[in-house]
């Protein structure tokens, strides 16, 4: 057997910086008793977008939530990722991994994407895009942040990201390098939203809603919305309704068994198509995104039931195309009717605002990254350093969890201090000897060393495809 | 010694209304926050000024056209500062401010001496005639802010224009809440200030009612308000009808304040100031 050499690794990760030895980490092999270069792991983005793919490409490629788990432990049987974590939702399906080298990984997430779904890679292969190392660490960012969403700025996003980690975690497909990473990006998320206007500026749609209901009716307490049909636009519409305090949301839809399900995810009420006047009567918000080919809501029907009202001012949202809601409406007093291209021509007189956010955003994400990358750096990943780490990291949890289970009534400050406390105990303790590592020069003091930890501490590589075999299991 | 503090009153006024309006187009708090202060100052100095006048002259001070707009001005500025309390409408403010400046602006203008009171208004009725007719107009300069912010707002909401305007003019509801509050509070003061007045003129001049001009004008405005409280408490007029009709109705109250004394000659003329 000769010399293996693994993937360069860290090519975006300013590869000057790391130092030569970085790379040529000699360990004994025991399987072969031959010597391999060791590996640095390198961080990498797979997937498509709104922007790079149709919708019907992205629906055949995404993953259903209850296949995620089969399919992050289906990646991880490639033996070129150590670590990954898949992110499905309706605008991007993408699977960000700690690759042990770089290009046998994408091709193999390539195949992997092709193979599960069923799909010829030629069909999918030009909307895919790839960013490795420094880049997928601010993909990530950006993506956790909503600076990579449709609606630049929708809250949904991070939502959906600490839950393809959730499951990464609890599928034992993530380790060191996707922790940190996902803990900073949803820090990064939080830094954008308090330090910019990202977010709370009226330049999305569905935000131009929420800002103009506040406008006609104040505060949104207390007051109600009517959910007629359903799509991507009108659920996020409804949902910035109810962060925004709405207190109760109805739903109708021609399927009523559609309603009833649509009104679990809102905890609303369903009401039946044929009930819709009698709904019209008591909300004050109504969305509306059928894919009716004729008006559901006319002028006179509106008129009659403003009467019933009390002249009870209305606000309806038409996001369907062709119009659900005859446009007479609007002229109706205390009627207020914006369609989508309304909201649209008033959000876009806010892009500049957001323009101007959008770059302060960035400027944050850079900044983020830039701490990242270093960090990266200085842990040194390599399989000994981090199999070193990771068992420090097993046997503190372990313990904090023993811990924590003795004295339940703890307080989350308490618990936090507790795990800051046991972090930083490990982290002092590997300082001196990982900062050791670094200074020696000479290959063989550093292979001593190495080897030396290896045995000490028994991260031999064979107990370490063990556990990874365990962890399957 | 009145005179020092109507003037430094009106100093403060003009000072708190630039503040206002600066409030309206910066958008800076800071600046709302300086105007509530320096109107609030201008506020207790007018107080002390009309205060002083009382006691000088003898009489409540609503006896000539420097004394009454000064007084309505007094009653504007207070109403504003009451509103600030329960309502958080900070540019309120910017749309009240100016018309008592421009109030004062007048009665600092006019002949501010003392003159002898004119036999007919010596009248236990008489002061609370004017204060009444005054605190109820001075409201309904309130409910008339209200329906002039309305007006714009909901057609800018109509029109589907969502830009500075609409940013700087607080909610519909609001508004609307506002101007139908201010009205229950300005009607029912309107018409004791209505029926106080015929008292005192049944002493002054031996008829509860005459059929001068003011007195007709102020029935045609008490109608007007009678109607609007009317048709909100029953039909559920609300927004652009209510805010239209609070428009007109003071438009007729600052007429019959106002317009008739200067245009319509009849008993309530007193002097020619």
């Amino acid at each position: 057997m000769g010399l293996i050499v693994y993937g360069l690794g860290l090519k975006d990760l300013k590869t000057n910086d790391i130092t030569y030895r970085q790379h040529r980490h000699l360990y004994p092999n025991p399987y072969t008793k031959t010597f391999i270069f060791s590996v640095q792991m390198e961080l990498l983005v797979v997937g498509l977008n709104h922007k790079t793919a149709p919708i019907e490409i992205r629906e055949r490629l995404s993953f259903p939530e209850d296949g995620i788990e089969r399919a992050l432990s289906r990646v991880k049987s490639f033996p070129s990722l150590k670590e990954n974590m898949i992110l499905s939702t309706c605008n991007r399906v993408e699977i960000c991994a700690a690759a042990r080298e770089t290009e046998k990984a994408i091709h193999d997430l390539k195949e992997f994407f092709s193979q599960y779904h069923g799909i010829s890679l030629k069909e999918f292969e030009k909307s895919l895009y790839y960013h490795v190392g420094e880049e997928a660490v601010r993909h990530i960012f950006r993506v956790a942040s909503s600076l990579d969403s449709m609606v630049v700025g929708e809250p949904q996003i991070l939502g959906q990201i600490k839950s393809a980690y959730n499951m990464a975690v609890e599928s034992k497909t993530s380790g060191l390098i996707l922790h940190r990473l996902l803990h900073r990006a949803f820090h990064v998320a939080k830094r954008v939203r308090t330090e910019t206007k990202i977010g709370n500026s009226a330049v999305s749609v569905s935000f131009v809603a929420v800002e103009l209901a506040k406008k006609i009716f104040g505060t949104l307490e207390k007051r109600s919305v009517l959910l007629i049909g359903a799509g991507e636009m009108s659920e996020l519409a409804a949902r910035h309704l109810v962060s925004g305090g709405i207190e109760k949301v109805l739903l109708t839809n021609r399927t009523y068994e559609r309603a009833v399900e649509l009104a679990q995810e809102f905890r609303g009420e369903p009401i039946p198509f044929e009930e819709m006047n009698q709904g019209l009567k008591k909300v004050d918000i109504v969305i509306s995104a059928t894919d009716s080919s004729q008006y559901l809501i006319e002028h006179d029907q509106v008129a009659k039931v403003m009467k019933d009202r009390k002249q009870k001012p209305i606000f309806f949202i038409d996001i369907a195309d062709p119009r659900d809601i005859e446009p007479k409406v609007g002229n109706i007093e205390n009627v207020y009717l914006y369609n989508i291209d309304d909201l649209q021509k008033v959000a876009n007189e806010n892009i500049q605002d957001r323009e101007k956010e959008a770059r302060k955003a960035e400027a944050i994400v850079q900044d983020e990254v830039v701490k990242f990358v270093n960090w990266y750096h200085s842990i040194e990943v390599t399989p000994t350093i981090i199999a070193l780490r990771e068992k420090f990291e097993a046997i503190r949890n372990r313990e904090l969890g023993k811990i924590l289970s003795l004295y339940p009534n703890l307080t989350e400050k308490e618990k936090q201090s507790l795990e800051a406390m046991t972090s930083a105990i490990i982290n002092k303790i590997l300082h001196g000897p990982l900062t050791l590592l670094k200074k020696t020069d000479e290959e063989a003091m550093a292979d001593l060393y190495l080897d030396a930890l290896r045995t000490l501490f028994q991260l031999s590589e064979k107990s370490l495809e063990e556990t990874d075999m365990e962890r399957e299991k | 010694m009145n005179i020092h503090f109507f003037k430094f009153a009106s100093f403060l006024y003009l000072f708190g209304t630039l503040a206002y309006l600066a409030y309206i187009i910066f958008l800076k708090e800071a600046l709302s926050k300086l105007a509530l202060t320096v109107i609030s100052v201008g506020f207790a100095s007018h107080t002390l000024a009309l205060l002083m006048r009382y006691v000088e002259a003898g009489h409540t001070p609503v006896t000539n056209l420097h004394e009454s707009l000064s007084f309505f001005a007094w009653m504007i500025i207070g109403i504003l500062l009451i509103a600030n309390l329960k309502y958080k409408i900070k540019v309120l403010g910017s749309f009240l401010t100016p018309i008592a400046l421009i109030l004062m602006f007048f009665a600092f203008a006019l002949p501010k001496e003392i003159f002898p009171l004119a036999p007919v208004l010596k009248s236990f009725w008489h002061p609370f005639h004017v204060i009444f007719a005054f605190l109820g107009n001075a409201i309904f300069t309130l409910t008339f802010c209200c329906g002039v912010m309305y007006l714009i707002q909901e057609h800018q909401l109509k029109s589907k224009k969502m830009g500075a305007i609409t940013k700087r003019l607080p909610p519909l509801n609001l508004l609307d809440d506002l101007s139908y509050q201010s009205l229950k509070f300005g009607f029912p003061l309107l018409t004791l200030g209505i029926i106080t007045g015929a008292v005192w003129a049944e002493y002054a001049w031996g008829r509860y009612w005459n059929w001068d001009p003011k007195e007709t004008w102020s029935l045609i405005t008490w109608l007007l308000y009678a109607a609007l409280l009317h048709q909100r408490l029953t039909v559920g007029w609300r927004g652009r009808k209510a805010a239209i009709m609070a428009i007109v109705g003071f438009l007729a109250s600052l007429f019959t304040f106002l317009g008739v004394n200067l245009i319509l000659p009849g008993l309530h003329t007193y002097s020619n100031w």
